[in-house]
């Protein structure tokens, strides 16, 4: 069953759910008991509604074994003894549910991995070069972080060649994202539509896309992909901070010449690419918005870093590191080395429970670069960059 | 008159605003539990923020018509509020019956957040019963609603019930900060106000086709609540009823002589009832205009901001991060925002905890009519008073309702055939 080949961690006990359990319920049951359906207000989406028609430790009061081993569910043809008897030892055994899982997250999460395996395969089989708005960036090794606070230990990191956009990503760009309609079955998810206007005012044309998650981020560059043949993806920390250096030591001397930053930005942001490029061709590094890696911020990552492309995977929710500062910060903020973390509060406007995955509403400095690697990874390794598994807040 | 909530932030202070003094364990004597009617997204916001506010407020019972919605917010909540949420089964309420029954169950304090529609009722039941609100916006359909919520209001008042409304600007610090600048005389006189609130559709309706076999009218309006007008009192008075909010606060919660609107519906209405945008024009004493542009709808302009134009100054909400006052005093807000939906409820406990009261009854009625009032002017085309939409005799919420019954939509509105009642 293709399902099964999607393994949750492994819960103890003798009957696996995600092997045993979890893929006859998505197959059986969630087509008329599934969220948004509910075939006698009965679901089987989630612990909390699941739990409704199972005693866990009695599957003789259980509503779910009683109607599938008396054959009246499904429907048709009674489920194979197998299936009843692995449903009936689980429930005896405590019908464990692993925490916060969903049937149908699962099931997207499978679809997903389908999708991208065929993202892969087409671009693997595309030879052309990355478009002229991306610099290449040299394989070459540099001193990384500085000895302030969570940039030490400086120490020395190995990075493969890579393209990088010229520009921060561009409302231009971004919009076609949020809004164009699907494209037909191999729809990469895209933002639900934001409930304020995403500019806040400061303009569109020319101007840098603001205010989106990581995971929107990293949706952007799986439909991007999707739709160029290009692998793109989020840079990770440590490559941001390799091409902001571009070979130099930090950061240039007339910031103001190169940087949207407080002192200039006169409260918004600003078109890209009006400044001066640092020296491998990459404009607004600094300033005007700071922009999302792929990495986890933790203040003592650089102590145990591995020395050769380092990525610190999302492991929580926050923080994930944003780098360069923005227009509303202060010099002392745009540094190639300077780490910023994410926080809740970046989506403290949005009202709703649970909190959107698309909008940090109230990061209104914040925005995004793609890269490009010379080697193109496998479809596992691009499963995991465009998902970083910890989209939801809680 | 009520509390006027400006005026309270105002003497709280800065610092207070900052950082509420919140009623910590050793000063609280017993929970404070919380009944939630309404268990969708925002209601499951206001219920963890709630239970963020207090200590010891705990949510003991739900209500909504649908049992998934139940478990996706209490699923929700055990992760964001954890033991706080103590929910027994008994007090897990279906049905079009259930707030009564939360109301019924021992809660101190409601929130309200269903759909606009049932909102006076559930308030009255509410008050009458001795309970605590937190009642969203906006708090009718019609003006019989109204009538009703400005009656509960003066009951809440009577029996020093905490009643504190969802028009959450006037709990915004920032923009609190902003009102003081202009009320404080940086841009004079005010001559006119210009709000926008340009976005795109809400909550589309689905085609026809979706609607599952043997779903009552009822249950599939309910289900596809924004297009319907006996549910959400339009698309002018449920969103962009902040901005009405705004230019309310601009005059002092003073209401206008009269207004004139226009308004229609561009992209199809697959069988709901609601404009998808209007332009109204408030007439205040004086001579002073404000004019508020609502639009729902894709690919245009989008656009939701304030401009405020006084004798010596214009002062803009919206058009960047932060407000400015540009003319003769030149101010941008400099300072953090915080978060004002928790701002709400932390005033709401603190309240409670202190026996203070605050009531938001009345403004909240009155600037749900100010953009109610604009929609009876753009549905049929005419000049309408302050009065006139006060005492309107229009029913849009129905006087009875089934769940499982048929309910006939009414046409959209045609302005200049479109009767005023």
């Amino acid at each position: 069953m293709r399902y099964a080949a999607f393994l949750w961690a492994v819960a103890a006990g003798a009957v696996d759910f995600n092997t045993a359990i979890a893929p006859v319920l998505t197959e059986s049951c969630l087509p008329c008991h599934g969220s948004g359906k509910a075939g006698g207000g009965v679901r089987y989406s989630t612990a909390a509604s699941a739990m409704r028609t199972i005693v866990a430790g009695a599957p003789e009061k259980s509503t779910l074994y009683l109607s599938i081993e008396s054959g009246a569910m499904p429907p048709g043809e009674k489920l194979p003894k197998a299936q009843v008897d692995a449903i009936r030892d689980w429930i005896k055994e405590g019908a464990k549910w692993p925490a916060g899982l969903s049937l149908e997250q699962a099931r997207a999460a499978v679809n997903e991995r389908e999708l991208v395996k065929r993202l892969h395969d087409k671009v693997a089989a595309n030879s052309a070069l990355p478009p002229a708005t991306m610099a290449k960036i040299p394989e070459g090794d540099f001193v990384m972080g500085s000895n302030k606070k969570d940039e030490a230990p400086a120490h020395k990191v190995h990075i493969d060649a890579f393209y990088m956009d010229k520009y921060e990503v561009t409302w231009d760009q971004y919009r076609p994202f949020m809004f164009a309609k699907d494209e037909g079955v191999d729809a990469v998810s895209r933002p639900t539509r934001p409930y304020v206007e995403m500019s806040f005012g400061m303009g569109i044309e020319g101007f840098p896309a603001i205010s989106m998650t990581q995971h929107a981020a990293n949706k952007y560059a799986e439909w991007l992909s999707q739709k160029t043949g290009q692998f793109y993806r989020l840079p990770t920390e440590a490559e941001w901070e390799y091409a902001c250096r571009a070979g130099t030591d930090d950061t240039p001397k007339d910031l103001e010449k190169y940087a949207w930053f407080a002192a200039n930005s006169g409260g918004k942001y600003q078109k890209v690419g009006q400044k001066l490029p640092n020296a491998w061709g990459l404009y607004d590094m600094l300033g005007n918005v700071m922009e999302w890696t792929l990495d986890q911020y933790a203040a003592d990552y650089y102590a145990h870093s591995p020395a050769a492309n380092p990525r610190n995977q999302a492991k929580t929710p926050y923080p994930l590191v944003a780098r360069g500062g923005s227009w509303q910060d202060g010099a002392e903020k745009l540094t190639c080395t300077a780490r910023v973390g994410s926080d809740p509060s970046w989506k403290e406007q949005d009202p709703q429970l649970p909190k959107s995955i698309w909008y940090e509403t109230d990061a209104q400095g914040l925005g995004f670069r793609l890269v490009r690697p010379v080697k193109i990874p496998s479809a596992e390794e691009m499963y995991k960059y465009w998902n970083n598994g910890v989209e939801r807040d809680n | 008159m009520e509390d006027n909530r400006r005026d309270f932030l105002k003497t709280a202070g800065a610092a207070a605003l900052a950082f509420p003094a919140l009623i910590r364990a050793e000063q609280a004597t017993n929970a404070i539990k919380v009944g939630l009617v309404g268990c969708g997204g925002r209601g499951t916001g206001a219920a963890a923020q709630a239970m963020k506010a207090d200590d010891f407020a705990e949510l003991t019972a739900v209500a909504d018509i649908s049992q998934e919605r139940i478990d996706t917010c209490l699923d929700q909540l055990l992760k964001t509020s954890g033991q706080k949420v103590k929910v027994e089964a008994k007090n897990i309420f279906l049905g079009l019956d259930a707030y009564q029954k939360v109301i019924d169950s021992g809660v101190d304090v409601v929130i309200l957040a269903t759909p606009p529609g049932f909102r006076p009722a559930h308030l009255r039941a509410c008050i009458e019963a001795g309970k605590h609100v937190f009642c969203e916006k906006p708090i009718a359909v019609d003006a019989f609603g109204v009538r009703d919520v400005l009656e509960t209001a003066k009951l809440a008042k009577a029996k020093n019930l905490n009643l504190v409304s969802g028009f959450c600007w006037r709990y915004s610090n920032y923009i609190v900060a902003t009102f003081d600048q202009i009320k404080a005389g940086a841009i004079g006189d005010i001559v006119a106000y210009y709000a926008t609130y340009y976005t795109s559709p809400v909550k589309p309706m689905p085609p026809a086709s979706a609607r599952p076999a043997g779903m009552s009218d009822v249950q599939w309006q309910i289900a596809n609540w924004y297009n319907f007008q006996w549910l959400c009192a339009d698309s002018l008075v449920e969103q962009a009823v902040h901005s009405a909010d705004k230019i309310a606060w601009s005059q002092g919660d003073k209401p206008p002589l009269s207004c004139t609107a226009v308004g229609g519906r561009q992209i199809p209405a697959e069988g709901g009832n609601i404009f998808d945008h209007f332009e109204v024009n408030y007439l205040y004493p004086n001579g002073v205009r404000a004019f508020l542009g609502s639009r729902q709808i894709e690919g245009c302009w989008n656009e939701n901001a304030d401009y405020i134009m006084g004798t010596k100054g214009v002062c803009t909400i919206g058009r960047s991060p932060m407000p400015k006052i540009t003319g003769q005093t030149e101010w941008t807000y400099t300072g953090t925002k915080y978060d004002m939906y928790q701002y709400e409820h932390d005033m709401l406990f603190q309240a409670i905890r202190k026996g203070q009261t605050i009531n938001n009854g009345e403004r909240m009625a009155t600037s749900t009519l100010l953009a109610m009032m604009g929609r009876m002017a753009a549905y049929t085309g005419r000049e309408i008073t302050w009065d006139m939409a006060l005492n309107s005799q229009e029913r849009i919420f129905p006087e009875k309702l089934d769940w499982n019954g048929s309910l006939p939509v009414p046409p959209l509105p045609r302005p200049g055939i479109t009767k005023f009642l």
